[in-house]
């Protein structure tokens, strides 16, 4: 059961409480750069998910064999070595894919969330907890990566999904605002990030305190009564 | 009894910084050799994969560039590309730093159009590899990118598959273009004073690609009548 809890903790402090974009502000170059479309988002998301699943995996199962003053320069070999093997294998055995997504794989070495999660995560747990944490962090980066791609894209150009058909080429992209908008070109260049990040985790954190004062008050409530009853009828 | 213990912990301090750094250095050292020789192992091992890959794709956009001069009946070249190429060694004009190879397309043996590759060094990130077709009469027939590391969703809409104007991709502005219509000194980015467009924000990937593009197309009508009279797979020569 406390194995089953520990697992569940991983999840949400991969996807919500310790999200690498909102609460860690990990990973911000590929953020600035990539996020500009929803389909450009979610592509580069995806592709982290892998790699820090992988990177995780490695690091947990050699962790016995690094010792503790060379770990940072051994983590960075390994995982650059573990993106360089994706990169090496999409180009040879799924080029279709590779033209889309080639140019987001070598970016994942510039993501501090990966080395961030080894050294913190993987280089203490075992092999099973550290995938899940590594696929976890990946899910978090995600859904907020994909979450300012969608919006960035929808004000800076209003479309959604635009690029779709390099993925599959049966579908195309969505004109969602009037074909005459003109756009919004800082929504696309790296401040329209900024703004939409700095956006987000103001709303994350009112989300939080709005959670915790209520959990505050619904403590003050329930001790209220058992002290205050009794004078209040007294 | 009571020394055994004492020996034990007092002797490993005293060559302890010596000792423990040479055996870290040795681990890190072994760490570098496995990891570098399972990379090097894995490029060698994907390579035929990646240049068969490689070699579909530049094929297919050798169809493409030709393509405009295909008007369904009238086909406008009929020999084999493949059979009919010669070697470029690397040439300044097109920016090129290794072998490439021309295709020279042919019409019943007359010359037709030639297929060159060319390098823009000055990309916004890293080079940027064209393909350009070039007829007889000096026209660029058509241009597309072969490779580029432009930052997605700001630079690489020189790439049509990325542009996201699907009905008119920016690069095919300079289909049917030559310096009979455009002169050299007009050949830049607008932003630069030329007669190309670019897009806001995102100039350097498109100045790239127009510099390089006049520049090849400048050395191809230089240097036409020579690059068509070489036998087919031999090493040109300046």
């Amino acid at each position: 059961m406390s194995a089953l809890n520990n697992l569940s903790d991983i999840a949400r402090n991969g996807v919500w409480k310790q999200n690498p974009l909102l609460v860690q502000l990990l990973g911000l170059c590929p953020l600035l750069a990539i996020s500009t479309t929803l389909v450009n988002a979610v592509s580069l998301g995806l592709a982290t998910i892998l790699v820090m699943l992988l990177a995780n995996f490695a690091i947990a199962g050699l962790r016995a064999l690094i010792p503790y003053e060379i770990r940072i320069p051994v983590f960075v070999l390994i995982i650059a070595a573990l993106v360089t093997v994706v990169d090496l294998s999409f180009n040879a055995f799924l080029h279709d894919l590779y033209l889309v997504l080639g140019i987001f794989i070598p970016l994942i070495v510039t993501n501090c969330i990966v080395l961030a999660r080894v050294e913190a995560f993987a280089a203490k747990n075992g092999l099973a907890a550290s995938t899940l944490d590594g696929v976890m962090m990946g899910a978090g980066f995600l859904w907020v990566i994909a979450l300012i791609g969608g919006l960035r894209e929808l004000i800076g150009q209003g479309t959604l999904f635009s690029g779709i058909e390099m993925v599959f080429p049966s579908l195309s992209g969505m004109q969602v605002l009037s074909a005459d908008y003109p756009g919004f070109l800082i929504m696309l260049l790296p401040p329209g990030a900024f703004f939409t990040l700095g956006l987000l985790i103001a709303g994350r954190n009112w989300i939080e305190t709005r959670a915790n004062q209520r959990l505050l008050d619904q403590r003050k409530h329930n001790d209220k009564p058992a002290e205050k009853t009794a004078p209040a009828t007294a | 009894m009571s020394e055994l213990p004492e020996t034990s912990t007092s002797t490993p301090p005293q060559r302890s910084t010596v000792h423990i750094a040479l055996r870290t250095a040795a681990i890190l050292l072994v760490f570098s050799l496995v990891f570098t020789a399972f990379m090097a192992s894995f490029y060698y091992l994907t390579e035929p994969h990646r240049l068969a890959s490689e070699q579909t794709e530049k094929m297919r956009l050798i169809d493409v560039v030709l393509a405009p001069s295909r008007d369904g009946l009238k086909t406008f070249y009929n020999n084999t590309l493949l059979d009919d190429a010669i070697i470029l060694p690397p040439i300044n004009a097109l920016g090129t730093s290794e072998n490439t190879r021309l295709y020279r397309a042919r019409k019943n043996g007359q010359p037709a159009a030639l297929v060159v590759e060319a390098i823009a060094p000055d990309g916004y990130s890293g080079k940027i590899g064209l393909l350009l077709a070039v007829s007889t009469e000096g026209q660029l027939l058509a241009l597309r990118v072969t490779q580029h590391k432009e930052t997605p969703g700001l630079g690489d809409y020189i790439d049509p598959k990325k542009d996201r104007n699907k009905v008119r991709p920016w690069i095919t502005q300079f289909s049917g273009t030559g310096f009979d219509r455009i002169p050299p000194e007009q050949w830049r980015v607008k932003k630069d004073g030329g007669h190309f467009d670019q897009m806001a924000g995102a100039t350097i990937s498109a100045r790239a690609v127009t510099n390089a593009s006049g520049r090849a197309l400048a050395w191809v009508n230089e240097h036409r009548e020579k690059l068509f009279a070489l036998p087919a797979n031999t090493l040109y020569k300046e």
